[in-house]
């Protein structure tokens, strides 16, 4: 049976780890290259590498610091931030990326997703979205939370998924950064409408949460977090052995 | 040294480097030449059987590989290098493989629950047969380690040369050999430790 994974975030600007809360007032943590090192060892699941600011720079991802970073990783690797060609597709792979993340990238170039599924397979095409409620509708926000699109998130993803995105990321802005549990109603709303696995993203702030998460939400396929296992606040594998004590599918290592 | 052979399919960057984590010597080839005085090959792969084939045949590496490992020199396949050590593939239409392990690849669809998704990816234990000796390449393993899987199609019809099997709402090959050729379905370079341990036991045969 397929387990559960739970998936550290290395935010990265200017080749630097950072976590903010609500995306505002970032703080340095670490290098992504030992922290990844760190990760692969300690039994994370996978590992996403985002350059946070790529996007809103409008310039292309740092692949030197990537291509050092893959080389610690015995994991499988997501990378994403100014994903917006497929040309920025094959550069990430050739660093070593397993997966690609697409976000502003998607809502700009309408065709990447269907491109991308075509030459690389769906398995390495993931969507990531930063949804907000505005009046009390979920908003599909790009340039790393900063600007409303004014996109349904709903109606996006499922048609990014007919488009071939094997995967889902949902990151609501909403729980982002305040550490009170993952936003369960956005993911349920999700999970309702698309097959592929959905990852949830945003709003951990326990070991309690992802219990939670997985329990409520058994189509969530995993639980994704940055800050507080950066800081030690929850350790991976304090939080497995309390998923295996919930009887949750789990990789033990 | 160990070879990775490269004929032009897939990325080989990852599988170089969980090499080089674990102190193993490699080299990215596709010269006949290395590749036979290497003393162990590995052959990767990603994408389709078919295109996989056709790269092999034609740069002729196929017959070098299919000479070394009867020569009982130790292979590794990886992912779609596993199921090209087969006899054939049945993955869009009927291809013929290496032919170094009896038995062949087919789709999983039909074979496990409609509701489960094709391909198979994430993390997904391995399980030992109880009647057979432990494989050497797992010798560091224990029953039911979790390895990375991501595949659409799996070999059959090769029982007699599993070494072990993944429960995917159905029990499919996860691993089968076959005297000197060994094949992993999963990715060891990508299952953390337990993976490179796949490698290191590999490495010491």
């Amino acid at each position: 049976m397929i387990t559960k994974r739970i998936i550290p975030c290395l935010d990265v600007k200017d080749g630097r780890v950072v976590k903010g809360v609500n995306f505002e007032g970032l703080h340095d943590v670490s290098s992504p290259i030992k922290l990844a090192k760190y990760y692969s060892d300690c039994g994370a699941d996978e590992l996403v590498f985002y350059d946070i600011t790529a996007s809103s720079d409008q310039r292309q991802l740092f692949t030197d610091i990537l291509c050092e970073t893959a080389k610690q990783v015995f994991i499988p690797l997501t990378v994403g931030g100014g994903i917006n060609t497929v040309a920025d597709f094959d550069r990430v792979l050739k660093c070593g990326a397993d997966k690609v993340s697409v976000n502003s990238g998607a809502i700009r170039n309408p065709s990447l997703i269907k491109e991308a599924a075509k030459l690389y397979g769906d398995q390495c095409v993931v969507l990531s979205v930063d949804i907000k409620r505005v009046n009390g509708v979920f908003r599909v926000f790009a340039k790393g939370g900063r600007e409303d699109t004014g996109l349904e998130a709903i109606e996006w993803i499922k048609r990014c998924v007919a488009d071939g995105a094997g995967e889902v990321v949902v990151n609501s802005i909403d729980t982002d950064g305040v550490k009170k549990g993952f936003d369960l109603e956005m993911l349920k709303a999700v999970c309702k409408a698309v097959s592929v696995p959905v990852i949830a993203s945003g709003g951990a702030g326990k070991t309690e949460d992802f219990i939670t998460l997985f329990k409520e939400l058994p189509k969530v396929d995993a639980g994704l977090a940055a800050s507080i296992f950066h800081f030690g606040e929850v350790k991976i594998a304090d939080l497995k052995d309390e998923m295996v004590k919930h009887n949750i599918p789990t990789r033990i290592c | 040294m160990i070879a990775i052979i490269d004929y032009g399919v897939g990325n080989l960057f990852s599988l170089s480097s969980s090499f080089k984590s674990i102190g193993a010597n490699t080299v990215i080839t596709g010269d006949p030449e290395i590749i036979r005085s290497a003393d162990k090959l590995i052959l990767p792969g990603v994408g389709a059987f078919s295109d996989a084939a056709d790269k092999l045949r034609l740069s002729g590496l196929d017959k070098v590989i299919i000479e070394e490992a009867k020569k009982g020199k130790p292979l590794l396949g990886i992912c779609l290098g596993m199921q090209m050590l087969f006899e054939k593939s049945f993955e869009y239409g009927e291809h013929k493989g290496l032919g170094l392990i009896p038995g062949s690849v087919v789709s999983m669809k039909g074979v496990i629950p409609s509701e489960l998704k094709v391909p198979h990816i994430g993390w997904n234990g391995i399980i030992f047969p109880k009647d057979k000796l432990r494989s050497k390449i797992f010798k560091y393993l224990n029953q039911g380690d979790h390895m990375y899987f991501v595949h659409s199609f799996y070999a059959t019809d090769c029982e007699d040369f599993v070494s072990s099997k993944t429960e995917y709402g159905a029990l499919l090959t996860a691993s089968a050999e076959n005297g000197n050729v060994y094949g992993v379905q999963f990715h060891p370079e990508k299952s953390g430790k337990k993976g490179l341990s796949i490698l290191k036991a590999f490495c010491e045969l």
